[in-house]
């Protein structure tokens, strides 16, 4: 559990400098923020494997670093730099770093999930027990594609893991604008997936939930699927708080899901059961806090792609003879 | 007469306005309606004037909101949906090319769906290869499909009121590059957009640019520059490039002998080059004195890095340098 605490941590504290990043401009392209989601991708990744296959879409900071990348690699993403995962070809909203298992995220909303889908099929073709996991988000259930994805994982009995970060909004419109029904996982029962909702603040319930469906999934019962309830700190892009592109953020709501910090609730627990103290902490976080500045630094400092990178990257037999 | 002030965006704002106040069949849906974010200045408030049953925000839908509208528009309203960026769109192609763009024939000519897509060009701000996209030459491919993309102020409002208003299904394509245009436009006429197409904004004869939407923004920025180095520019304005009517183009091209097409997205099997072929096969070989040319993206999605970024998008620098290469005697 202290590596989940020390994984949130890491994410939070990325996240926040590259809040600073755009607010002052250094960071060109926009930057979809999940400060106060981060328990559930460090809940999930707890139970998976580097051979297994993670797709994200727009909001995929937590869901990369979860695997194991980088900062200095994420960070370079994000400033469109040589050294990025995508080779500053893709920023924040397309990552890659498929050697840690994360296959890649876009913005396009719930275009991976499909893909995530055949990467779990390829993953029973290939029999090595591995599992595909797509996450998206409450706005992502509205596309037709995943609800046509969840049925053909079931039929197919693909390893896919479907993971839901309900948090109530998309873009600027609270889910009871969108759905008659805010439980996202009634597709799951639809189309005959088992399901389970759980409180998306709460890593130890995350992590439960999905070491059972995974372990499912792993042991060749068929595809998975997790609501996450949870919530966004940061407006739906960029680094404000009381401005969600365009609307006015009611401060209660955010104040009451700010009281529910599932980074706070996983230390309290921690804290009471003994197993740290305040003094640990500072100091996990004062390391944390120099490995974020030390990698935001490299990233600056590094060199944009070449010109020629417009055209050569565009297929990936670049057709040189060898 | 003086007109009132508009922009791009307000022009678009005074069209929505003008055609829900006048046909209660018209209504709006898509994403963002109700948030001034998605569709920067043109659509503001509309909710509240006219009420969310006819200006409706929806689910991340795509697909079934278009398709929807198709529907309704053959039962005798006039939808225009609205797509924040071409690129979401692309959930909604069975919606706009197998549904609307066929069904008049499929049905000997009886019924067709009326009904407006507006789609929107969203490019820059390191936003990368999925929300980037000018794809309109994919929709001129379509028969049955009428294309609108306007470059003025002017047409972004009266285009549009033509759109919604033609018995067609109509994709009316507006670039956010192009919101910052300033006109005084008279009070609206209403005309049909059948009888519209390509017209002539500036006149020239030593070399005939064509362009459309944001690219003949380009074309008329080179085409001072050009008058400035001597060299008379005309610039051909297409408006309309479904059906592309070519009369006026190969009538420059005649009286010019240079032809450069200049296109906000890829070469190949793309728009520019139909004006290209367009030429040739109707003008004279001895009527041209140089080779046509164009520009357009580069043959790759779109990078995000801002030194890529800006590389990757044509410029009025560009026109004006191959248009001097064209008029080049040596070359
Ligand atoms: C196909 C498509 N339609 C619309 C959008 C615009 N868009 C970007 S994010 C978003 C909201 C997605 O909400 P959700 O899936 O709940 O994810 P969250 O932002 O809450 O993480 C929308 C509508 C898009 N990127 N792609
Ligand atoms: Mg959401």
């Amino acid at each position: 559990m202290l590596a989940q605490l020390r994984m949130m941590l890491k994410i939070r504290l990325a996240e926040r400098c590259l809040a600073d990043g755009r607010r002052e401009r250094l960071i060109g392209g926009p930057v979809h923020l999940g400060v106060g989601q981060e328990a559930v991708a460090v809940g999930v990744a707890a139970e998976l494997r580097k051979t297994d296959r993670v797709f994200g879409a727009h909001r995929s900071h937590s869901h990369v670093l979860s695997m194991g990348s980088s900062l200095h690699g994420l960070f370079a993403e994000v400033l469109g730099k040589d050294t990025g995962l995508s080779r500053g070809m893709g920023g924040s909203m397309h990552l890659w770093d498929q050697p840690n298992g994360f296959y890649g995220s876009v913005p396009i909303v719930s275009g991976t999930v499909p893909l995530a889908v055949g990467a779990a099929l390829a993953a029973k073709m290939q029999g090595g027990g591995d599992v595909g996991v797509s996450y998206m988000g409450d706005g992502a259930v509205e596309e037709g594609v995943v609800h046509e994805s969840l049925n053909l994982a079931r039929m197919l009995q693909a390893p896919a893991i479907f993971v839901v970060e309900n948090n109530l909004f998309a873009s600027h419109m609270h889910i009871s604008l969108r759905q008659p029904k805010q439980a996202t996982a009634r597709f799951a029962a639809a189309n005959d997936i088992p399901y389970e909702i759980v409180d998306g603040n709460d890593v130890v319930q995350v992590r439960a939930a999905a070491g059972r469906l995974i372990g499912r999934a792993r042991a060749g019962e068929g595809p998975g699927f997790i609501e996450a309830v949870t919530y966004r700190w940061y407006g739906h892009v960029d680094w404000r708080e009381d401005i969600d592109v365009g609307v006015n953020r009611s401060a209660e709501h955010v104040d009451a899901w700010r009281r529910r910090d599932p980074i706070a609730r996983l230390v309290a627990g921690l804290k009471a059961a003994g197993l740290m103290d305040e003094a640990w902490l500072n100091s996990l976080e004062a390391d944390i806090g120099v490995e974020v500045a030390e990698a935001w630094q490299q990233a600056l400092a590094d060199p944009y792609p070449p010109l020629s990178a417009i055209t050569s990257r565009v297929f990936a037999d670049a057709g040189v003879a060898a | 007469m003086t007109g009132v002030r508009y922009n791009y965006g307000t022009a678009m704002l005074a069209a929505f306005e003008y055609l829900l106040e006048k046909y209660p069949e018209v209504f709006v849906i898509g994403q963002g309606l109700w948030s001034p974010w998605y569709v920067g200045n043109s659509m503001t408030d509309l909710d509240k004037k006219f009420g969310a049953h006819r200006i409706i925000d929806t689910p991340v839908s795509e697909s079934a909101c278009t398709g929807a509208a198709v529907g309704a528009a053959l039962a005798g309203m006039k939808p225009i949906v609205v797509h924040p960026r071409m690129d979401f769109m692309l959930y909604a192609m069975d919606a706009v090319v197998n549904q609307a763009a066929k069904w008049s024939l499929m049905v000997g000519g009886q019924a067709g769906p009326g009904l407006t897509i507006r789609s929107i060009i969203n490019r820059g701000g390191e936003q990368g290869a999925q929300h980037s996209q000018a794809l309109h030459a994919w929709f001129a491919h379509v028969p049955g499909l009428r294309v609108v993309m306007p470059a003025t102020v002017a047409d972004a409002r009266d285009l549009l009121i033509a759109s919604v208003l033609c018995p067609d299904p109509v994709m009316f394509i507006d670039d956010r590059w192009l919101y910052d245009l300033e006109a005084d436009l008279p009070p609206v006429v209403e005309y049909p957009l059948a009888l519209e197409g390509p017209r002539r904004l500036r006149e020239g004869h030593d070399i005939t640019l064509v362009a459309s939407s944001y690219s003949t923004r380009l074309s008329l920025e080179a085409a001072e520059q050009l008058a400035q180095q001597g060299i008379s520019a005309e610039v051909i304005d297409l408006r309309v490039i479904n059906p592309l009517n070519l009369d006026l183009i190969v009538a420059s091209v005649e009286k010019t002998g240079r032809l450069l097409a200049v296109d906000g997205s890829w070469s190949p099997c793309g728009l520019a080059g139909e004006i290209l072929a367009g030429v040739a096969e109707r003008v004279a070989p001895a009527a041209l004195k140089k080779s046509p040319a164009r520009i357009t993206l580069p043959f790759a999605p779109a990078p995000t890095a801002s030194v890529l970024e800006k590389a990757y998008y044509p410029t009025a620098a560009m026109v004006v340098s191959q248009a001097t290469k064209l008029m080049d005697k040596a070359c």
